[in-house]
């Protein structure tokens, strides 16, 4: 508790002391009215001055202006005890209002708590504490146990154990040596580390993503336009028709005017639409904060929205549901044991940095030495060539087979295949695939159950092997040999088709920004790597692990369901006491609830979209 | 260019909602937002015109809410 908001605690005790004493205290005429006077004035003294102020502003229709019509028309209808009891309380819903508020902007600050303060800067052998605005590509810095990486860089020296928790949500450290790249934004645990710095802090991970953070508040969701636009015309409504029931029943229909009066002032009170308008903006910003802690980082409320009503779901095949590395699934040879295939493939495809030619060679048990290699040549689109202790040894597809004159067999399998022969026989045939991540049928099946009616994968590989992964993952459909442009066209119709589909896309951001940008919600994988893909998305996951999405699209849900309930209950509230008050069971002290104790439990409802 | 300030004692969210609403009208602006849970404004407009577009707006934000100071951020 700040000291303005002790002093106002206190203010506000002192005034429910007076107050106590006034109704209880036997005095009659003038000493009555002043002995309410003085409870008033003290707790409502600043809402007094704020109200004349805005008034000689022109501000009519404003929440200072409304409370003090509402008291003094109590006093003038000799309702003192009320008068007061409404401004005590109004001023304690307040109170209770910017506790909440402050606590709300409190938790959401903790969650940007990424930013680092300073780099330890290596500076001719010497340490000093710089703010990282001031480091230079190609510095060293060095990190100690505990700190938080303050520029993304290589390691040159040292090792460690890393959280990225801040980052990406994932729990589990990883364990960084020399060589490896680090994010900043992540804390060292163990070792003490020197980076190389590789970019600039402006252009940093953590300053990036904390730019999509707290920017995405500008992109206003439609239920956020929506209510501010309903701001606008339900004050003037309110105070208008609170002028109607204070006027014509007792002109036309011989209603008492101080009855009526008391009623109308009710409506006065009610007519502030603080509940909705504080609570809805906060609850998106609590979901899209309670989501960039799990290494979500959604770009908007507006996406936020759109992603709730998602129904239909498009992956991009090699990097999102796949690995994106090969490994080898079988290995047919008639005339060695396959080990050896494979250790003879590997010798050649040693000089290669193919994907396929790194899975060989990782997975064969032993690789000849270099030196024993010679004649190397490269066949582009075909393979590769060279000799093996003076023997010459061709690794390729079918094409390259043929044009050394044999002919393997047409193997009709969903993999990539690779021959190999010498210059006498044709020696065997290695069969890679990409694998399925793992967990990625889970993610199927979460993503049914929440309702998703289409899942589609779209590749540019070849149809045979698009379809066995697509049975893998029981998918509803599948395009394969698609062209980058094809896919922006098969999304354009997607999205265009009558059926009104909410499409989400969710690629690990190469070569697809495009896609990304047709889609109704683009998801890029893999953090802050590639710029345009970041650009083109409008949620961006910060590690390549699938399940977060039917956990975006989960939390989107529970976002907006809360904003509903919210909306909902603020206007429900509000509506019942202007009911009740129009036919005359209201209470003041019931309308000021309706006013700032339904803005307080809304902040707290909202506060529920950051866990 | 689009900069941002810093909003000290901003109470109410139903002001901020106005506040916003009357630096939009300032001639020279472009875009305009108040985040009431940030207390940040940010506002898009030329870079010759930007301290005369503050003035008005710091004079807006007095109308609304007197208490209400913008300030550069750090």
């Amino acid at each position: 508790m700040n000291r303005r908001a002790k002093k106002d605690l206190i203010r506000i005790l002192i005034s429910a002391i007076l107050l106590m004493l006034a109704i209880l205290s036997p005095v009659n005429g003038w000493f009555r009215s002043t002995a309410f006077l003085l409870p008033y004035l003290l707790v409502g003294y600043d809402i007094l001055w704020k109200a004349v102020r805005n008034i000689l502003h022109g501000h009519v229709f404003d929440e200072n202006f409304l409370m003090v019509i509402a008291t003094v028309g109590a006093f003038a209808i000799d309702e003192y005890p009320e008068a007061v009891f409404v401004m005590l309380f109004y001023q304690v819903g307040e109170w209770f209002q910017r506790l909440a508020v402050g606590k709300s902007r409190r938790s959401i600050a903790s969650l940007m708590d990424i930013r680092p303060d300073y780099a330890n800067l290596l500076r001719d052998g010497a340490l000093c504490k710089v703010s990282p605005e001031e480091v230079a590509i190609g510095d060293l810095i060095c990190v100690n146990p505990g700190e938080k990486i303050p520029l993304d860089g290589v390691i040159t020296d040292g090792s460690s154990s890393l959280s990225t928790s801040a980052l990406t949500g994932e729990s589990l450290p990883c364990d960084v040596s020399i060589g490896d790249e680090v994010a900043s934004g992540s804390v060292n645990i163990s070792g003490v580390l020197t980076v190389r710095v590789s970019r600039p802090f402006t252009e940093s991970t953590v300053v990036k993503i904390l730019e999509l953070v707290e920017s995405a508040t500008e992109n206003k969701a439609k239920s956020e336009q929506f209510i501010s636009k309903f701001a606008r015309y339900y004050t003037p409504v309110v105070v208008l028709s609170a002028a109607v029931l204070a006027i014509v029943p007792p002109l036309f229909f011989n209603g008492d005017w101080a009855e009526w009066l008391h009623r109308a002032l009710i409506f006065l009170v009610v007519s502030c639409p603080c509940a909705l308008v504080i609570s809805v903006p906060l609850t998106f910003f609590g979901g899209i904060g309670g989501a960039s802690k799990k290494g979500i980082l959604i770009k908007g409320a507006n996406h936020l929205e759109t992603l709730a009503k998602a129904n239909t779901v498009v992956f991009d095949k090699t990097g999102t549901l796949t690995k994106g590395e090969f490994s080898i699934v079988s290995i047919d040879s008639p005339v060695l044991p396959a080990q050896e295939l494979l250790s003879l493939a590997a010798a050649v495809e040693q000089f290669s940095s193919h994907p396929i030619a790194k899975a060989i060679c990782n997975s064969a048990a032993i690789v000849p030495a270099r030196d024993k290699v010679t004649h190397v040549e490269e066949v582009a689109g075909h393979g590769i060539k060279g000799a093996v202790d003076h023997q010459v040894i061709c690794v390729g597809n079918r094409k390259l087979m043929q044009s050394c004159g044999f002919q393997p067999q047409e193997a009709n399998r969903s993999t990539t295949q690779i021959h190999l022969c010498d210059d006498r026989q044709y020696l065997g045939v290695i069969h890679l695939s990409d694998t399925v991540k793992e967990g990625v049928n889970d993610t199927v099946s979460t993503l049914r159950g929440l309702g998703i009616s289409q899942i589609v994968m779209l590749t540019g590989d070849r149809q045979e092997i698009a379809s066995q992964v697509a049975e893998e993952l029981q998918l509803d459909a599948y395009h394969a040999q698609l062209l980058p442009a094809d896919k922006v066209a098969y999304m354009t119709e997607l999205t265009k088709s009558k059926k009104r589909n909410t499409v989400v896309f969710v690629g690990d951001g190469m070569n697809d920004a495009p896609v990304l940008a047709r889609s109704d919600v683009g998801i890029a994988m893999g953090g802050i790597g590639s710029d345009a893909a970041i650009e083109a998305a409008d949620v961006v996951l910060m590690d390549d692990d699938l399940c977060k999405v039917p956990q975006a699209i989960g939390r989107s849900r529970r976002t907006l369901r809360i904003v509903r309930q919210n909306i909902a209950f603020a206007l429900g509230v509000k509506l019942l006491v202007m009911m009740l008050a129009a036919f005359g069971h209201a209470f003041m002290w019931q309308a000021v609830f309706a006013d700032v104790g339904v803005s307080v439990i809304a902040i707290f409802n909202a506060m529920r979209a950051l866990k | 260019m689009t900069k941002q300030f810093k909003m000290i004692d901003l109470d109410c969210a139903n002001c901020a909602a106005k506040m916003e609403d009357g630096i939009r009208k300032i001639d020279g602006v472009k875009a305009a937002s108040i985040s009431f849970i940030m207390q940040k404004l940010t506002i898009t407009a030329p870079d010759d015109q930007m301290d005369i577009i503050l003035k008005q707006a710091a004079k807006v934000c007095r109308k609304i809410e007197p208490d209400c100071r913008i300030e550069p951020i750090q």
